[in-house]
């Protein structure tokens, strides 16, 4: 019966028909619609299955606090669960199913549940799944996990793009309805710079929604002119289709725009969603309210509806929830409801008023019960009929509630502001200290009347205007039309033999709170917890305030006495691919790529991330199968002839200044203003713990001029910690630091052919001979005809080798020169496997030995720690338990037979000792097979390692279950007297 | 959060990196009679008040200044900022 619930207006179905699916079935709705209107009008009662009981579920609400529709939308890899029915924008296509069901949704096989419920009470999994143990793991949350959730992802790859943006302005404005409008109607032509937000596509609120008349017009057509007014200024930017998700520190609110969601997917190249940031001045929150309903027998019945959602549906959508509808109020609002649909031709069997006295409208071919409630209902998967207290029973197959309306205040209280609890609407009102700038207008502070939301939008206004030095304004609030705001508080009905659902989403019942409060868990955040009421993706918007109000009866306190609990953001759900935005796969994070990169994949380099850096790992060669074959013959020829490295990740510091050697001394353990000009030092650099930080080598150019290298992984905490000691520690120091690690291209160039190599590329005028630049010299020289370089006798490798600076935009051009020069000595270029390699062989510390546990002592470093000054670390790390004699020191570890390998992270044991805690004396940090050598070698920190040279100990690693053993060494393996790097 | 930054104006604190209490500016005497005690509560003791605190901002992504922020750790109010070089100028430790 397609169509059939639709509202004939003027004898005409207006609107354009959109086609769209529900669990395959064709359907028709209208422009305007949303898939939960369209499916109303086309009879779809029951849409899905609620999350514990799989009880039979309709539409509850016309909003973003819907508890029960929730469904599936699109397919594949765009396949979007959880989404509420009352907010998606219907379009041509539109694919929808329902969720949470096991087989069909007419015939739910988990349906069962239901009939367990009275073992499916609150706390049921902590009291249920204790024993046995060992049931846990393999029965119980493997179960749990498959029955838990609602809808079901994809798991493909999300094929949408989403972005970020940036918005300032002098007043954010969150809601659209009257009293958002009034303020915007009001601020605009002062010329401040305001955003009005609303998360539905039309923009106006309820006003789209009632009949009310405004300066003698419809509201809804009223608030249509006034948005094309707001329009019409450029300092307005209107905002639908946004939410505004969450208030942060000092004016800034999140908000996430909808952008295409209302089209066919695939069909636009607009981003899907932006995730704004916001920064306002000022902000007003006119977010509205959302009604509650009252609890009674069955009252989850798909047919039972919010009496303002069922208004809605007539008024804004042409659409009949039901062809009788019965109307159930504590309040004069729920009348309103009964008015409108009677006006729209609608049957409104009968109105139940909880309150006695005389009825504040009259209503023509209903029945009218005063002093009544409603405390059963019938039809599983429609409602079919409603029960009295009195005993009568009512046909109906549409029940509209209203409890009353709960102004819409989270993001008043997202800073920690305490809602109090306001006695005229039986609701909570923003209190305590709102964020910044926050002022609350309407509905959402308590007005809720039409004229008192418009007064309160205007007034508002004017105190931002006054406060941004602003004139105030001229507008005035249009006349509307008079509406009795009566209501008589009622939760849950007095008579009630059945179950009464509190929280519709999560399948809380009134009996689950009884439970809670008998077993001790009355407090509001000990009941959220238990029972799960007000959790799920409507956040108990419906739900809250009346379960707080029924735990305040059964507990014999009043509301406020009970409290609430506090929102925190979202206030509606955000997609995680809005939150990560373009941040995605390959974007993720900046990749920063070396200035030979271009060369390196010309040469077909595997390359390894370091930090942010792609960085080359080794170069294979024809006929190369295994990456360990490239590095071995990386590091011979390294050590055969020559080898270079791109190295530019290190960090790079200029320091310049008068004091810039004393500044050095005070960061460094060792000393550095004595550093002749044209020399360089290894240095290195202790927390104020005590504990060894960073490492490098820092070079004297000049009098007042160094350049420091640091690590690659440490260059900009290294930057950061220097400056707190040039700007906090000692701004009395005439020191000045640049970071210069992209201005520079740096190469190693290593091995015993090394200086002939770099022969070939130096202007001849250097001279670089071993006497002329010996170990450790440096100095400012030129390369290839002219072109200024600094060159350094450094080497990491153990070999007779230098580093080599350009600058960047020389780096490919270097690289090739290089590389070009090389073929000459059977010379190339090796990766960052093979430094690794030659530096384990030559015992240096790195990022595994430097990883926060480790003293200067531990690493056999004490030699560079000078006793005669003061540098940062040097007070604590001569606690006594940093001096230790007994202290685990860096060694070499050498398989006892050659053939075994060996794995970082083993623990050296004693020889015949259990593999326990008490029995560890160490750990291997670096391990590598040296082609050198023949065999796996490894470096490692063991107690008092060096008085147990020669010692055999087991690297026990429980990990990958090996356990070898190791003969403890000098960690020097390659040439231990530096012959070779001097020669 | 927004930092006013005495020379750039209002920033976003995501273009800050954050230290800690501003009191490690302080930095004990190495040459002090106790001065291992003066360093273990410089390095470890931190007071944890519930209202103002000054603490020690880096502005990394921006002109490098270290700044001293007066917060209000209740309400996260930001009450005033001062670059470290100022106040050292101010307490004599500059040139």
């Amino acid at each position: 019966m397609t169509g059939g619930y639709r509202i004939r207006t003027g004898g005409e179905d207006s609107g354009a028909r959109i086609r769209f699916t529900f669990n395959g079935r064709r359907m028709a709705g209208r422009d305007g619609d949303t898939l939960a209107s369209a499916l109303l009008a086309n009879g779809q009662r029951l849409v899905g299955r609620s999350f514990k009981y799989h009880r039979p579920r309709g539409i509850f609400s016309a909003g973003p606090e819907e508890p029960n529709a929730l469904v599936q939308l699109h397919r594949g890899a765009r396949l979007e669960p959880n989404t509420r029915a009352t907010v998606t924008e219907l379009f041509e296509g539109l694919e929808a199913r329902s969720q949470n069901h096991f087989g069909s949704l007419e015939h739910d096989l988990l349906a069962v549940n239901d009939l367990l419920s009275p073992f499916l009470t609150a706390g049921f999994y902590y009291k249920t799944f204790m024993w046995p143990k060992s049931f846990w793991e393999k029965l119980y949350e493997p179960m749990i996990r498959s029955s838990a959730g609602l809808g079901r992802l994809s798991g493909e790859a999300d094929p949408d793009e989403y972005d970020k943006g940036f918005l300032h302005c002098d007043l954010l404005i969150v809601g659209a309805g009257p009293a958002g409008i009034a303020a915007a109607l009001a601020a605009a032509p002062s010329g401040v710079r305001v955003i009005l937000a609303d998360e539905d596509f039309a923009l106006g609120g309820r006003l789209n929604s009632e009949t009310y008349e405004l300066d003698g017009q419809p509201c809804r057509l009223w608030a249509a002119a006034a948005l094309s007014e707001l329009a019409s200024f450029d300092n307005v930017r209107l905002m639908p289709r946004t939410t505004i998700y969450g208030a942060f520190d000092h004016g800034i609110y999140g908000a996430l725009e909808r952008r295409t969601d209302h089209l066919m997917p695939g069909t636009s190249t607009a981003p899907r969603q932006v995730l704004w940031r916001i920064y306002s001045r000022r902000s007003i929150l006119a977010s509205g309210a959302i009604e509650r309903p009252m609890a009674f027998g069955n009252n989850d019945r798909p047919g039972i509806m919010l009496a303002g959602a069922v208004r809605a549906y007539a008024n804004r959508f042409d659409v009949s929830c039901g062809r009788r509808v019965a109307v159930f109020t504590n309040n004069d609002d729920g009348w309103r409801t009964a008015t409108d649909l009677l006006a729209k031709g609608v049957e409104v069997v009968a109105i139940i008023d909880t309150r006695t006295g005389d009825p504040p409208a009259k209503l023509d071919g209903s029945s009218v019960f005063s002093g009544q409630e409603v405390i059963n209902a019938s039809g599983r998967k429609a409602l079919r009929s409603i029960t009295l207290a009195n005993g009568q029973s009512i046909d109906a197959d549409c029940l509209a509630i209203s409890g009353g309306w709960n102004p819409a205040i989270h993001l008043a209280s997202h800073l920690g502001g305490r809602p109090v609890w306001n006695d005229e609407i039986a609701g909570f009102v923003p209190g305590g200290s709102l964020p910044a700038g926050m002022s609350v207008a309407g509905a959402a502070n308590g007005s809720l009347t039409l004229e008192g939301a418009l007064q309160d939008g205007l007034s508002c206004a004017k105190s931002v205007l006054v406060d941004l030095g602003k004139p105030g304004p001229a507008w005035s609030v249009p006349t509307a039309s008079e509406e009795p705001a009566a209501i008589s508080a009622c939760w849950l009905v007095s008579e009630c033999r059945h179950r009464a659902w509190i929280d519709l989403q999560n399948d809380v019942t009134q009996k689950d709170l009884d439970l809670s409060s008998r077993e001790g868990f009355g407090s509001v955040e000990h009941l959220k917890r238990y029972t799960t009421l007000g959790m799920g993706t409507d956040q108990g918007k419906t739900s809250n305030v009346v379960g707080l109000a029924v735990m305040a009866e059964i507990s014999g306190k009043s509301i406020p006495e009970v409290g609430t609990t506090v929102f925190r953001p979202p206030y509606t759900p955000v997609p995680i691919a809005a939150l990560a935005g373009r941040s995605r796969a390959g974007n993720f994070r900046p990749v920063r790529l070396t200035p030979s990169h271009t060369w390196a994949v010309e040469q077909g380099a595997v390359f390894v991330e370091a930090g942010n850096w792609l960085r080359a790992q080794w170069f294979p060669r024809a006929g190369e199968t295994h990456w360990r074959e490239s590095v071995d013959r990386e590091v011979r020829m390294t050590r055969g002839t020559a080898g270079f490295c791109d190295v530019t990740t290190l960090g790079k510091i200029d320091i310049k200044g008068r004091d810039a050697g004393t500044f050095l001394d005070r960061v460094y353990t060792g000393t550095f203003s004595t550093l002749p000009v044209g020399k360089v030092r290894y240095g290195l650099m202790l927390r104020e713990d005590g504990i060894a930080y960073d490492d490098g080598t820092t070079a004297r150019l000049g009098e007042t001029h160094y350049v420091m290298t640091t690590t690659t992984a440490n260059a900009g905490l290294v930057f950061r910690n220097l400056e707190f000691g040039r700007q906090c520690l000692w701004p009395e120091l005439d020191v000045h630091l640049v970071s210069i690690t992209d201005g520079w291209a740096q190469f190693s160039v290593a091995g015993p052919k090394s200086r002939e190599l770099l022969g070939r590329l130096i202007d001849p005028e250097h001279d670089i001979s071993n006497d002329a630049f010996p170990y450790m010299a440096c100095g400012e020289i030129s390369v290839c005809g002219g072109l200024q370089a600094r060159l350094f006798r450094i080497s990491f490798s153990g070999e007779l080798a230098y580093e080599i600076a350009v600058p960047a935009r020389y780096g490919d051009a270097m690289i090739r020169r290089l590389a070009e020069a090389g073929t000459e000595f059977d010379a190339g270029p090796y990766g960052t496997e093979a430094l690794g390699v030659m530096r384990i062989e030559k015992g240096h510390a790195s990022g595994n030995e430097l990883n926060g546990q480790t003293t200067a002592r531990n690493l056999g470093l004490t030699g560079v720690v000078s006793t005669k000054k003061d540098f940062i670390g040097k007070v604590l790390s001569q606690r006594p338990e940093m001096k230790r004699d007994d202290a685990v020191r860096l060694m070499g570890f050498v398989p006892v037979d050659a053939s075994s390998a060996l794995s970082a992270g083993a623990h050296f044991l004693p020889l015949d000792s259990e593999a326990t805690t008490e029995n560890d004396e160490g750990w291997m940090s670096s391990v590598a097979y040296s082609p050198m050598l023949g065999h796996y070698i490894g470096l490692g920190f063991i107690r008092r390692g060096h008085e147990r040279v020669g010692d055999i100990v087991r690297a026990w690693d429980g990990l990958r279950g090996a356990d070898v053993r190791v003969r403890i060494s000098s960690p020097h393996f390659h040439d231990p007297k530096g012959e070779r790097l001097r020669g | 959060m927004i930092i006013n930054h005495p020379l750039l104006g209002p920033r976003d604190a995501a273009e800050f990196v954050y230290l800690g209490d501003a009191s490690l500016i302080d930095r004990p005497d190495w040459r002090h009679e106790r001065a291992e005690e003066l360093f273990h509560d410089y390095m470890y003791l931190r007071d944890n008040p519930a209202g103002e605190i000054r603490e020690l901002w880096f502005h990394e992504h921006g002109d490098r200044s270290w700044l001293i922020v007066t917060r209000n750790t209740l309400t996260h109010e930001v009450t005033n900022v001062d670059l470290v070089r100022d106040r050292a100028r101010k307490t004599g430790q500059g040139r």
